[in-house]
């Protein structure tokens, strides 16, 4: 029998009490609890820890006034510093200013003296004399050796430098390219120090616009010895004798520019630090980072464009002058190789309703001629001087010249045309248009192959295309640079155009130190492309960007590095 | 134990040597040129760069001298970045993508496990809906739309706070770590939640649950001593291939973030037929890859102790 | 003390019986179920389950029978009506086909800037008063007014000389507010002040040829300018190039489910039978499948898929659809292969199988009868997300071009087009992802209730 008074407590269970007896941790909900803040702390630490092991970048303002720096974006790592055999917009970019040549191009783009203080240019060749106060970042004199030393590399075949052949002028540079003669025969030689006598191989008269490119930038023999092999892989393996030095590079992160104290012209330099802080190509992530005030500048796509105009910024076009159009496949038994066939596209395509209906971007201009509208001319612009006869977009006489063209070819229907594209959005936007506005106009089925970069060139080289949508941007700034694309004998022609005609006005515009005569020739190239339908030009295409107030002076270029920064200077808001 | 280890690793190393075989003919039967850049090259050129890369050799030579260098470890130079070992680049990236990677894992890890039993113990009730809806939504929604939003958040934040509350792109400091690695491991802690849900479930009904109930074990007891050891298993397997999937996935959170890391390389690579860091860059995940087998395998046979394989 | 039986009276010898024989011993209480009935039941029980199987019928009902219904080619880009929301204004009036301006020197009366003719999205032509000093002339576009800080929209471009005091815009013209300004330019091209600014209102218009072309009137029609006409019906809108957002998700519909279910479908499957075989016989062949498993899954899954494409001899601007479920197929087994292999071994210990192959069971009978069953949970759990992932895959896929070709649709690249325009027009966004939302959601509720029906550990729990 139990008596009540010597209960010992606890003996019955309570329901929610557990006979555990510690306080806490009792139930599985508390369990959970603990674990979850547990795994915060956990973390917490962890990422502390991880980010004390690695390096970093810290958060700075994209405009500061205090210290005179700027940050920005950098669309990727560099591929390749060593200016001697870089090929790429990107390092261009930054070893523009890092590095100078023989000339450079001043605040309104004109050519103006760099390392070089005077030069001469004759038909048999050129002659640079250096300015005396002209030095590298550790304080000896830049010379004229330097120059030479760069030079024989880029022609060296053991370099293979993409951009051997924009040496091709100079006496002998192709024969080295081609290993038939050794790299000291090359038609550059250092008279003194301080002067540099080149020989041509054929007249160039543009030579001296060439010498701002960072192909023919100067690298000093001693320094590049000294590296071992490793020369432009890191901050210290590069010498420096333009406007800034690098201060530090971080593989794939991180490129920062301070103000280089030997350049001789370094009074006019008001940036004291240019900060390539982040490396990333996604639109998205530019924007946020312009908008959040952390970077200077931004390039806005055309989705952009709304936010853009909505949040007040100032936003600016640049014309690339890069020119896009499509190439025709002129090889013997393609369809496109017949005229009329050609005729037919050329009257149903019309680049001013593909650039304001399809692509939608502003600062795009509609392609009508070969070259683009900035080339200069004789003493204004290519274009005025020489406007292009433009074909206006009729479907009645494009049905009839694809009728011509049908029984020309002996078909009873056409089949598949196949039409080579990138994977950009603009390109696909475009082709798709193609594809339904020749469907819809001309009832031809349109095939689009939608390849990468790479393999775009392998078809391309290997002709295995109908119709290819491709670009092309200048070397430097001569109509030339567009105008001998489609002689017969360029490697660039993938399209195997022939046409002895269009190759003798080449051949003069080439070599003819006349302007007036070089311009003509231009002209007559300029009417063939359109005559024969070569390629359609589509657009010239354009670039908005948006700057931060307090920034001034940036110059956008259409060839050389871009965007310069060298006349720029932060302003009061 | 030690003779299993060493076998495994043997085993590891076969596997790392098909999967470099597999990529090298994988690679060289995909048209285009490596070497294609931007302009077309004269054909000189072009002999130089074939020769210099090794590039006119037959297949088979290339294929054993890559493999001679692989042996000692030397993966060559990138094609695109022309100054650049294939070795510095990834010692020099892929500490970042693992940083990101191991704190992306161990988000998904704890929280899948924590969120997991959540919704087993409060099953059917209001914490159970709101982690599944919010798991739906996780996995039903692409990574790059998740990453977009994410920065796209972000920015709001820090336009009405007037102040950075955290960065919004980049890499460096612990700010910069946190909403990358949760976006990257968003989807596999919602996995990873479903998958500890179902287990425990499943071994909320078993016998030895029902026996320790009926002995009296509180149930905090049971909790943690039985159902949430069991209910791991499954999510101890799936880590092994998560981390390294993690660590490659993490392309599309490198670039929407601008962080520096080894997968956004590797992407581009592939794009740009960038050979030697293809087959580096593969190889090494590979090998990473082999490893954490290995680990996961020997994890799961000491949690479970009646899965000892010998 | 001795225990007295006493007699219970009910107890006498009448009490008592033989029962007759009946046909039936015993009466079932219930009908026999086989394992499936039973699950059927059980699912038809669970209510959210139901709901999600009904919704994927609707949604294979909105694949198949949808095009019949609503039959707008997917692919007809209608040029005026790009980026359209659903419901957005779309009458627009009749104008005649778009003529070059032509310079007309005598039409320069007024000041400031002024419109030269009615605007319309077909062109919006301005004119505007000389500044002396100018050498060029910049034209701005923007959708609120302009600031003084130089915030003045968009830059359409120059007017090309300073003669040039008019200028042409075309460039994507939309119905609505627009406000013009243009800035004279010095010979430097720096900006001068002297702004002149104008609000203009644009109206939406169409050539009669362009209306009856698109079927919107119909032939031999005697409208003509002024009249009112209405734009196509797109009831959920467009995408940036104006094709209807309705039939391109219909078409996006039947290439994502197509992808999505028969590709995980197959590789469950064979991971499933590969993993159960392995953790089954153990020792040295399960860890040598193991280790080929552990080789597929380090395989560059990029790489393998355009070596794939090659392989088929996909041509080109074809729709690469097989080999992306053949390489799907053959590169994503062994995740299911690895987690089945895991819970076979843990199965494997159990009393049951034990107890079974004491009995005499056969391997085929242990594997098919006895573990899979068990591990129905998690592969379930398996397959449900395998679906989405191959959704998603094939979005990436289709995006760099080894996946469906253009203007073929898929949800998941129509989803990477919307990203693009989020900000701007989020319903090219928002329809696909909410589609993927849906067949996901669906799968996997549809998923736990399978599961729950199916797992045999829970039905003795009734």
């Amino acid at each position: 029998m139990s008596s009540p008074e010597t209960g010992q407590g606890g003996n019955a269970p309570k329901a929610e009490r557990s006979p555990l007896r510690r306080r806490w941790l009792r139930t599985p909900g508390q369990q959970l609890a603990v674990l979850g803040v547990g795994s915060v702390v956990a973390i917490g630490l962890i990422m502390a820890l991880l980010s004390w092991a690695s390096g970093g970048t810290g958060a700075a303002a994209g405009v500061d006034a205090a210290t005179g720096a700027i940050t920005l974006v950098l669309d990727t790592e560099p591929p390749q510093m060593n200016s001697s055999i870089s090929s790429d917009a990107i390092s261009a970019r930054v070893l523009g200013h890092l590095m100078e040549g023989l000339t450079r191009q001043d605040a309104q783009g004109a050519l103006v003296p760099g390392v070089a203080e005077r030069w001469e240019i004759t038909e048999k060749g050129a002659t640079f004399w250096l300015r005396a106060d002209a030095r590298w970042s550790d304080g000896k004199p830049v010379t004229a050796h330097d120059f030479v030393f760069a030079w024989r590399n880029t022609v060296n075949p053991q370099s293979a430098s993409e951009y051997a052949n924009i040496m091709f002028g100079i006496r002998n540079a192709q024969d080295i390219s081609s290993g038939k003669l050794p790299i000291t025969a090359l038609g550059a030689t250092a008279v003194s120090d301080r002067e540099l006598r080149i020989e041509f191989a054929q007249p160039v008269p543009y030579f001296a616009r060439l010498m701002a490119f960072t192909v023919f930038y100067p690298i000093r023999e001693d320094f590049y010895r000294s590296t071992q092999g490793r020369y432009a892989s890191s901050a210290n393996t590069l010498l420096y004798n333009g406007a800034y030095r690098m201060d530090i590079w971080t593989h794939g992160a991180q490129i920062r520019m301070v103000k280089n104290q030997q350049y001789w012209n370094r009074d006019i330099i008001k940036i004291n630090v240019i900060d390539f802080a982040y490396f990333t190509s996604d639109n998205n992530t530019i924007i946020n980072l312009f908008r959040d005030g952390k970077i200077a500048m931004a390039e806005i796509g055309q989705e952009n464009i709304e936010q853009a105009q909505l949040q007040g910024w100032n936003i600016n076009s640049f014309s690339e002058g890069a020119l896009f159009y499509v190439e025709f496949n002129h090889r013997p038994g393609r369809i496109t190789a017949n005229k009329n066939f050609r005729k037919a596209i050329q009257y149903t395509l019309d680049s001013s309703e593909e650039v304001n209906q399809v692509i939608k971007i502003p600062g795009y201009l509609p392609g009508k001629s070969l070259f683009p509208v900035w080339l200069d001319g004789v003493e204004g612009k290519f274009r005025t001087e020489y406007p292009v006869r433009e074909v206006t977009p009729d479907l009645e006489k494009a049905r009839y010249h694809l009728e011509l063209a049908r029984k020309e070819l002996g078909l009873e229907r056409f089949p598949p045309i196949m039409l080579l594209t990138g994977d950009t959005p603009v390109s696909t936007r475009v082709s798709e248009y193609y594809q339904e506005t020749l469907k819809q106009s001309l009832g031809l089925e349109i095939r689009i192959d939608v390849q990468i970069f790479k393999q775009r060139l392998a078809k391309m080289l290997a002709g295995e295309f109908d119709m290819v949508m491709a670009g092309w941007s200048a070397d430097y700034a001569d109509p030339l640079t567009f105008g001998d694309m489609f002689h017969s004998s360029n490697v660039q022609n993938r399209g195997r155009y022939k046409n002895p005609e269009l190759d003798r006005q080449i051949d003069i515009a080439r070599s003819s130190l006349n302007v007036k005569e070089r311009m003509d020739a231009f002209g007559r190239i300029q009417d063939i492309i359109v005559e024969d339908v070569v390629i359609l030009p589509e657009y010239e295409r354009g670039r908005l960007y948006v700057v931060d107030p307090a920034l001034t002076g940036m110059e956008r270029r259409v060839t050389g590095f871009d965007p310069d920064f060298t006349y720029a200077r932060i302003v009061e808001k | 134990m030690g003779r299993y280890i060493f076998t495994r690793l043997l085993q590891g190393l076969v596997t790392v040597w098909f999967i470099a075989t597999a990529t090298f003919l994988a690679m060289h039967a995909v048209p285009g040129n490596p070497l294609s850049g931007n302009k077309a090259l004269t054909p000189e050129i072009q002999r130089n760069l074939e020769a210099k890369y090794g590039l006119d050799k037959p297949v088979s030579e290339q294929y054993l001298i890559y493999m001679g260098n692989l042996a000692r470890g030397d993966l060559g130079i990138s094609f695109t970045q022309k100054n650049r070992q294939v070795n510095d680049i990834i010692r020099e990236h892929f500490p970042v993508s693992a940083t990101l990677g191991i704190i992306a894992v161990v988000f998904a890890a704890l929280g899948g496990i924590l969120f997991g039993a959540l919704t087993a113990l409060y099953r059917n009730k209001w914490p159970d809906t709101v982690i599944m809806l919010l798991v739906i939504v996780s996995i039903s929604v692409p990574s790059f739309v998740i990453a977009a939003f994410a920065q796209l958040a972000l920015v709001r934040i820090n336009d009405a706070l007037g102040f950075a509350l955290l960065p919004v792109a980049g890499w460096g400091t612990v700010s910069h770590m946190i909403v990358p690695s949760l976006v990257l491991g968003l989807g596999t802690m919602a996995y990873l939640t479903r998958l500890m849900r179902s287990s425990m479930l499943e071994i909320v009904n078993s016998d030895y649950i029902r026996t320790a109930n009926a002995k009296g074990l509180p149930a905090s007891r049971i909790f943690t001593g039985h159902q949430l050891r069991n209910a791991i298993l499954p999510v101890v397997t799936v880590l092994g291939p998560a981390i390294a999937a993690i660590t490659t996935g993490g392309f599309v959170v490198e670039l929407v973030f601008a962080i520096p890391g080894l997968g956004r390389f590797f992407v581009q690579a592939v794009q740009q037929l960038d050979y030697t860091v293809i087959m580096g860059t593969t190889v090494f995940f590979g090998a990473f890859l082999v490893l954490m087998v290995i680990i996961v395998d020997l994890l799961y046979g000491f949690i479970d102790p009646r899965v000892r394989v010998n | 003390m001795s225990i007295e039986l006493r007699p219970d009276p009910a107890m006498v010898p009448g009490a008592f019986e033989p029962l007759r024989r009946e046909a039936t011993a015993a009466k079932l209480t219930r009908p026999s179920l086989s394992y499936w009935e039973d699950a059927w039941i059980r699912l038809k029980a669970n209510r959210r389950a139901m709901l999600s199987l009904w919704i994927i019928i609707g949604m294979l009902a909105f694949t198949l029978f949808g095009p019949l219904v609503w039959q707008v080619d997917p692919a007809a880009q209608d040029v005026q009506q790009t980026s359209s929301a659903p419901g957005a204004n779309r009458s627009a009036i009749i104008v005649a086909p778009y003529v070059r301006w032509a310079a007309d020197p005598a039409a320069s009366t007024g000041t400031g800037l002024r419109l030269a003719a009615p605007a319309t999205t077909q062109q919006v032509r301005l004119v505007w008063q000389p500044v002396a000093g100018a050498a060029d002339y910049r034209i701005y576009r923007n959708i609120v007014p302009p600031r003084d800080n130089g915030a003045l929209g968009v830059p359409l471009g120059t007017s090309g000389s300073a003669d040039l005091t008019r200028y042409e815009d075309r460039m994507h013209l939309l119905a609505g507010t627009s406000h013009y300004s243009v800035v004279p330019l010095g010979g430097d091209g720096a900006v001068m002040p002297g702004r002149q600014s104008l609000v203009v209102e644009v109206a939406r218009a169409i050539t009669l040829a362009e209306a009856s072309d698109r079927g919107l009137v119909p032939q031999g029609s005697t409208l003509t300018e002024g009249d009112e006409v209405r734009y196509a019906l797109h009831p959920l809108g467009t995408d940036y190039l104006g094709r209807d957002m309705l039939a391109r998700l219909m078409q996006g519909a039947r290439v994502s489910l197509f992808i999505g279910i028969v590709a995980p479908t197959i590789f469950v499957l064979f991971g499933v039978i590969y993993g159960s075989m392995a953790g089954f016989v153990g020792g040295r062949t399960d860890q040598l499948m193991m280790r080929f498993a552990d080789f597929v899954i380090a395989l560059p899954f990029l790489l393998f898929m355009i070596l794939f494409k090659i392989a088929f001899g996909i041509g080109p601007g074809e729709s690469g659809i097989l080999p992306m479920i053949v390489a799907m197929v053959i590169l994503l087994w062994p995740g299911t292969a690895r987690l089945v292999r895991g819970q076979i071994l843990q199965v494997r210990e159990e009393g049951y199988v034990n107890a079974a192959r004491l009995l005499g069971a056969r391997t085929n009978y242990l594997v098919l009868r006895h573990m899979i069953p068990n591990t129905m949970g998690v592969i379930l759990v398996t397959l449900t997300f395998a679906i989405p992932s191959a959704i998603f895959t094939e979005a990436f896929l289709s995006f760099i071009g080894m996946g469906v070709a253009p203007p073929t649709a898929s949800w998941g690249s129509m989803s990477n087009d919307g990203i693009k325009t989020m900000l701007v027009s989020p319903h090219e966004l928002l329809l696909p992802a909410v589609m993927i939302s849906i067949t996901v959601l669906a799968f996997n509720l549809l998923g736990d209730g399978l599961r729950d029906a199916l797992d045999a550990k829970m039905r003795s729990r009734e």
